[in-house]
């Protein structure tokens, strides 16, 4: 039994005491768990690991291109980029809040209804929901720069309606324009990022047996009271990690405004984008994602505090 | 149905009028008349599928009625959603919410209708379910039973005109569901309020309710006491789906007076006119039924010593099987294979082995008369099966998951 467990452990074996073989298969068997995490920590180790290193001593070096970059602890970039971006980063932040709470408000409606009403047409739109990823983000997003082109059916519409100018006065957008204002980039991560707020919440809002509705029901609360006291607590995991899953990218994200916005939108992504590619200051990158990543691990960490869906999951 | 009504005190009876339902071409439930009186715990029994759930649900105003008006007292609901109707529910899977804990699972209803103060009420309510330590606790850290009488507390805390129970204890195992039986009887006598009991198990609808309902293909077979429905069952459905009964096809010999003589297999059994449908002729046929308990057993032996005036039939022992407090024989008579006999284990006779040649007798008060023209097996586990086949067959197994709405 124990040879068939283990082939390749009996011929290399002395024969011995029985019980030797049987504490080798065992050990073996222990070992077992790590052959398989094996992959995914050198992929881990390989791919963002030894990258992170990098990164952080690329963050403390100074010189240029030309005459060569070397480490010298030099922690002051981290503030003068801090002190040059500061805008960028706040902007940064309060496009993918509301595209995230944009994205929340669409996504909910659409995923309620794919978990609870949609029937037999719910496989089909599930897959008109993932249906955009058969193309490339970008071409996506340059789709949306004509759709918000100036003179285009929808600015004309929204123009029309006198939407405009509520939002112009707002500072969302310019004048009759909405292509390249922070507008457009909203409009533009929401779009994005859509799939990976409703994914979640259909997942979670699934799970919530419908007999818990009518038990509601049963016990004098009306539809609304039911959605509030019942239906979306349930919810609320999918909420945190749909929110997480469109907040972290989002506000990283420089390609929504590359392409829909104009150098008054910059993100603090673009800014990298540009430290790294253009200005080939490679420090002032480096610092710049670090301090990105602290303030969205700082965001994250409070925010799933405060939502306390720990026993819910 | 008028029996039942004039025995209520009146005023908050539940009264269904005409109420149906139908899905497609399938009859969940067929136009039906019921009053459940005040303050009684009533039963509505069937196998799964007899659309005694849909009768609930349309209680409950969780399922519109296709036709028909549900009233409470004076009061006609049939219109008004479930979160405005005095009713609460216990549900099958019991439907606690996870979120909450069993305090506020109890509290849900009171906090919905704008009750401040709901500590007492949700305190006395635990302790009258035996839960008072369990307050702080979530559904899911409770075992079955307990989680079985957070939804009873959680219903009743809200005084409902009716409560409903949907298959209850249907997910308890079977010791657990007997104290629970005797639990939810003794919760129902102290507060008085009417039950209305789904179930499909028998001995569970006798056991604690006060009248019972036998509803077969969305229709009510019979309404009655259970000892009533037991002892004279007016369908064979109702004769095999409560306890078991050895019905014998017979012809009529002869039909006056108080008492009917019929034959089969050439032997002559009598049976009080009275426990009879009402048309029986000389020449017709009849269905007679009798109680395997009722039957007794007697060597062929010792045939002699069976007392005048009794029913006979001389047969021979097929199989039998000893349970503890009895044993239960099959025996083959001429005309009547496979008859039913449970005697009780006083004095067993060791000659009473298969093979054995024996005599079978019984009071002919306790033989009841069923109309010839229905089948003999309607309620028995062969006939469910063979009806099972047929639904699907016909493609409505659908229909029968969501009338039912008790597909696993």
């Amino acid at each position: 039994m124990t040879a068939a467990e283990a082939p390749p452990a009996a011929p290399a074996s002395p024969p011995g005491p029985p019980e030797h073989p049987v504490r080798k298969a065992s050990a073996r068997r222990r070992l077992v768990p790590y052959w398989l995490l094996l992959p995914g920590i050198l992929w881990l180790l390989v791919f963002f690991a030894l990258p992170m290193v990098y990164q952080a001593s690329t963050s403390v070096q100074t010189g240029s291109l030309e005459e060569g970059f070397q480490v010298t602890w030099h922690f002051a970039t981290y503030g003068d980029a801090l002190r040059e971006y500061y805008p960028q980063f706040v902007r940064s932040l309060l496009y993918a809040g509301t595209a995230t709470a944009l994205c929340l408000l669409l996504g909910y409606p659409l995923a309620y209804l794919l978990a609870f009403k949609a029937g037999r047409w719910r496989h089909l739109l599930l897959v008109l929901v993932i249906a955009p990823f058969f193309t490339s983000f970008l071409i996506r997003t340059l789709a949306w720069k004509t759709i918000l082109a100036d003179g285009g059916p929808v600015v004309s519409v929204l123009n029309s309606l006198h939407v405009l100018d509520v939002t112009s006065w707002l500072g969302w957008t310019e004048g009759s324009r909405v292509l390249a204002t922070p507008m457009a980039v909203v409009c533009g991560l929401t779009y994005n990022f859509l799939p990976f707020m409703i994914l979640p919440l259909y997942t979670s809002l699934e799970r919530v047996d419908g007999r818990l509705h009518e038990a509601a029901g049963d016990l004098y609360a009306r539809p609304w009271t039911t959605f509030r006291t019942v239906t979306f607590p349930l919810s609320m995991p999918g909420v945190v990690s749909g929110t997480l899953l469109t907040f972290i990218p989002a506000s990283g994200d420089y390609v929504n405004a590359e392409l829909l916005g104009s150098t008054d939108t910059k993100m603090v992504g673009s800014v990298i984008q540009t430290q790294f590619l253009r200005v080939l200051d490679y420090p002032t990158a480096a610092a710049l994602s670090f301090i990105l990543m602290a303030v969205v691990l700082i965001t994250v960490t409070v925010y799933i505090r405060r939502a306390g869906t720990e026993d819910l999951v | 149905m008028t029996e039942t009504a004039s025995t209520s005190r009146g005023g908050g009876d539940v009264r269904l009028t005409g109420i149906s339902k139908t899905y497609g071409s399938f009859h969940a439930v067929r136009p039906l008349e019921l009053t459940v009186p005040e303050g009684s715990f009533f039963a509505l029994l069937g196998a799964s599928g007899c659309g005694k759930t849909t009768t609930l649900r349309m209680i409950a105003g969780l399922e519109e009625p296709t036709t028909g008006s549900v009233l409470l007292g004076d009061r006609d609901v049939t219109a008004l959603p479930p979160y405005k109707r005095p009713v609460n529910t216990v549900f099958q899977s019991y439907a606690l919410f996870p979120h909450l804990d069993i305090y506020e699972n109890v509290a849900f209803g009171l906090r919905r209708r704008g009750v401040k103060s709901v500590k007492k009420q949700v305190g006395d309510m635990l302790d009258l379910v035996q839960l008072g330590d369990f307050a702080r606790r979530r559904p899911h850290q409770l075992s079955g039973g307990q989680q079985q009488r957070v939804a009873v507390a959680r219903a009743l805390i809200n005084h409902p005109r009716v409560l409903l129970l949907d298959e209850p204890l249907g997910a308890l195992d079977l010791k657990l569901r007997r104290q629970m039986q005797l639990e939810l009887k003794r919760i129902q006598t102290e507060v008085g309020i009417t039950f209305i009991h789904v179930t499909h198990d028998q001995e569970e609808a006798m056991t604690m309710a006060d009248t019972v309902a036998v509803m077969n293909a969305g229709r009510v077979e019979q309404l009655g006491s259970p000892a009533d429905l037991y002892e004279n069952p007016d369908t064979t459905f109702v004769a095999n789906f409560l306890g078991t009964s050895n019905l014998i096809g017979t012809e009529v010999a002869e039909a006056h007076g108080d008492d009917i003589t019929v034959t089969v297999g050439g032997t002559a059994l009598r049976l009080p006119a009275a426990r009879c449908p009402a048309p029986v002729r000389g020449g017709g046929t009849l269905l007679v039924g009798v109680r395997p308990e009722k039957i007794s057993l007697t060597h062929a032996d010792d045939a002699a010593t069976v007392p005048e005036g009794r029913n006979r039939i001389s047969g021979r022992i097929a199989d039998s099987s000893f349970i503890g407090v009895s044993t239960q024989y099959v025996i083959d008579a001429p005309g009547c294979p496979g008859l039913e006999v449970y005697a009780q284990n006083i004095e067993r006779d060791g000659r009473l082995a298969p093979g054995a040649e024996v005599v079978l007798h019984w009071n002919p008060a306790h033989t009841f008369g069923l109309d010839a023209g229905q089948s003999p097996l309607a309620g028995t586990p062969d006939a469910a099966d063979a009806a099972t086949a047929a639904t699907a067959a016909a493609g409505t197994e659908k229909a029968v998951a969501a009338a039912g709405g008790e597909a696993p």
